[in-house]
């Protein structure tokens, strides 16, 4: 039998993600696709729990922990000693944080890094809210979404603004390449990692990782769920390679779900009217459609 | 041979740093630490180091990237003041704990608010519980040379911690003096090559820097460090014996000046030491006893060295170039009237505050102190005054 995933493990067994955690999936996979000569930071998320505590780690590779803003800089500073002591080649420095300390505290050390244009590979695994300090919303929370900070009260309900577009900031830096990937998708997340790795200089990849607990379904929903937000062009799979924009799982008009039936399976979006939904419905098709246009602008040839 | 040359304390921070040829050097822009970034970035630019400058965004991000290039294993330096330092906080603590040693100019600059871009010490002392070792130099040449001890001091199998080199931002940052280098031969030997302990970068054997470590270990992780700084101190003064040898230029954690027969002294910091010798001097002509400690090394504090220093004394003024609101005195008295609490016949010690926001201080001001230490005796009235401010 042939294996689309490769065999070999750099995350042990016996982690502390909670149940169906996508985080955890996400980087198991990439690991496996990026190997074992590979270098990372990891600032506050729920990643700076899962491995263990003190004096146990599940991960298999060399390992710092950073403060919460500053995975971009540490990568930076982690690329500039490998090149001045001739041992760069081969590889592969990694930032990896959740969406928090990328598209809100972190996103000024990784736009300064990525500037720089350092060869490193920022992935972020994004659930969307501040998850291990308790589900608090971040700026990559979706419009119309539960969270501890946005509650259903009786005067304000759920968040009101759209999710911040952090693969669209990262392509407006021109960096050489930046990717959405899923859980759900994940021959599709290793092609990409192995593309990140083998391309020099600063590249981006998130990845789109349910959090059952913060989002309030079964454990076991994770890979349906990833699937759905695909399939209904909440999250896209595409990538922008040196400017070059391709979609790559292509969802047809008449095979696209709708929205509807993603938000009524997730408890975070439980008390959500009509007309929301419909406002959000509205945003995902123009978003979709704005993607497909880029496609058609600047695709590759 | 060694060459005299006429550089600022920025320059010959710069030209040090060249010297030692670091592997990472990161930084962000702070006046009145900016012109050694730029000689630095001009000795880039011309292929005279190897080292791999990166122009960070934030000085949160400078210190980030040293404390990531320094886990890889490279020797790190960079360097900043006040608000920079203040907004690096968090990362200089980070640095410390993770025992890397990286060595980091301050050129020491009141901190905000309101603006003001000139000499005092608010940002280290703010620091001075972060984990660093502080060392204060007096003028260029000092500094020039402490970054050559600091890189062994730092980098010593007992200590590994990092190291801040401080300068009075301007003062001494700014003004041109006479600085006798070494050849960059004699540097390269006197610091050896870098051997990093558990360097990310030996992927062979994977290591994990800072994790989460929670109520069953971290207790002793912090204890470890305390004891680091306390293993720091010894290797302090030997390094900077060899170092005087090596160079025939006197350094020590301590500086006494005509302390051994005085009965009144003055104890501060960098530059406000040199002003001090002058008046020293000038006293001195006129048959009064008087004399001077300066504390070169902070953190560690040399509680012992000072005991022996300022005993037999009978009384004291600590100068202090930072306020320490709400609290009991400058941050330099504190340790020092700490330190003597329990010494026998301790002289009477007094705190001065000055030169805050870079408010000069005179010879005239100086000598004004003497004069109150020698009248007053025994016993100054009051713990705390201030010199040559407004009300006061």
């Amino acid at each position: 039998m042939k294996l689309t995933i490769p065999e070999q493990e750099l995350m042990e067994k016996g982690h502390m993600a909670c149940l169906g955690c996508g985080g955890s999936l996400a980087m198991r996979y990439l690991l496996k696709a990026l190997g074992k000569d590979t270098m990372m930071a990891i600032p506050a998320c729920c990643w700076a729990v899962i491995p263990g505590v003190f004096p146990y780690s599940c991960l298999e590779i060399p390992l710092q922990y950073v403060a919460f803003e500053a995975t971009g800089a540490a990568i930076s500073g982690m690329e500039a000693a490998l090149k001045a002591k001739g041992k760069k080649d081969g590889v592969t420095v990694v930032g990896w944080a959740g969406d928090g300390g990328t598209v809100d505290i972190g996103i000024q050390a990784l736009s300064g890094a990525v500037e720089r244009g350092h060869d490193v590979k920022y992935v972020c695994y994004d659930n969307e809210a501040y998850m291990n300090t308790g589900i608090q919303r971040s700026s990559a929370t979706p419009k119309g979404a539960w969270t501890t900070t946005t509650p259903v009260g009786n005067t304000r309900f759920w968040k009101q603004t759209n999710k911040k577009n952090i693969v669209e900031i990262m392509a407006a830096h021109d960096i050489p390449y930046a990717c959405t990937a899923s859980v759900a998708y994940p021959e599709d997340l290793i092609k990409k990692a192995k593309k990140m790795k083998d391309i020099k200089g600063p590249c981006y990849m998130h990845i789109y990782a349910p959090c059952p607990t913060g989002w309030k379904y079964p454990p076991e929903k994770t890979i349906e769920l990833s699937r759905l937000a695909t399939e209904s062009c909440i999250f896209p799979l595409y990538e922008v390679t040196y400017g070059k924009y391709k979609i790559n799982k292509d969802i047809k008009d008449e095979k696209k779900k709708p929205i509807i039936d993603y938000l009524r399976s997730q408890g975070r979006f439980r008390k959500l009217d009509e007309e929301t939904i419909r406002s959000l419905q509205k945003h995902v098709d123009d978003e979709w459609i704005k993607l497909k246009k880029k496609v058609e602008c600047f695709g590759e040839e | 041979m060694a060459r005299s040359m006429a550089m600022a304390g920025n320059i010959a921070a710069a030209y040090s740093t060249k010297q030692i040829n670091p592997h990472v050097v990161a930084a962000y822009p702070i006046t009145p630490q900016t012109t050694m970034m730029e000689k630095f970035s001009e000795y880039v630019a011309n292929g005279e180091v190897d080292t791999e400058l990166i122009c960070v965004e934030s000085e949160h991000s400078a210190m980030s990237a040293c404390v990531g290039a320094a886990a890889a294993g490279g020797r790190v330096i960079t360097s900043t003041a006040a608000n920079g330092l203040a907004l690096m906080f968090e990362i200089v603590y980070i640095a410390a704990s993770n025992r890397l040693p990286i060595i980091m100019c301050v050129m020491n600059r009141a901190l905000s608010a309101p603006i003001n871009i000139h000499g005092d010490h608010s940002d280290s002392m703010g620091c001075r519980d972060s984990g660093w070792i502080q060392i204060y130099n007096e003028n260029a040449q000092e500094v020039y040379d402490t970054m050559f001890m600091g890189v062994r001091i730092g980098e010593h199998k007992d200590v590994r911690l990092p190291v801040m080199v401080n300068l009075d931002g301007f003062i001494t940052s700014h003004k041109i003096e006479k600085v006798d280098t070494l050849e960059d031969a004699e540097v390269r030997k006197f610091i050896g090559e870098y051997e990093p302990f558990y360097p990310l970068l030996d992927i062979e054997n994977p290591v994990t820097y800072g994790p989460l470590d929670l109520t069953d270990y971290y207790f002793e992780h912090k204890r470890q460090q305390v004891e680091a700084m306390e293993k720091a101190l010894p290797v302090v003064k030997k390094i900077s014996k060899e170092y005087s040898n090596y160079t025939g230029r006197n350094y020590d954690i301590l500086e006494s000046y005509h302390l051994d027969d005085a009965d009144c002294a003055i104890v501060t910091m960098s530059s406000t030491a040199g002003t001090t010798k002058f008046v020293v001097d000038k006293m001195r002509s006129e048959g009064k006893k008087v004399g001077m400690l300066k504390v070169r090394l902070f953190r560690p504090f040399p509680v012992e060295e000072i005991r022996e220093c300022l005993s037999g004394l009978k009384s004291v003024a600590v100068l202090d170039r930072s306020a320490s609101f709400g609290g009991f005195g400058g941050p330099l008295f504190n340790e020092i009237r700490n330190a003597m609490y329990d010494v026998d016949g301790k002289p009477s010690i007094v705190n001065y505050i000055f030169g805050l926001g870079g408010r000069d201080i005179s010879a005239v001001q100086i000598e004004g102190v003497y004069d109150r230490l020698m009248t007053a005796q025994a016993k100054m009235p009051g713990d705390v005054h201030y010199i040559g401010v407004r009300g006061d």
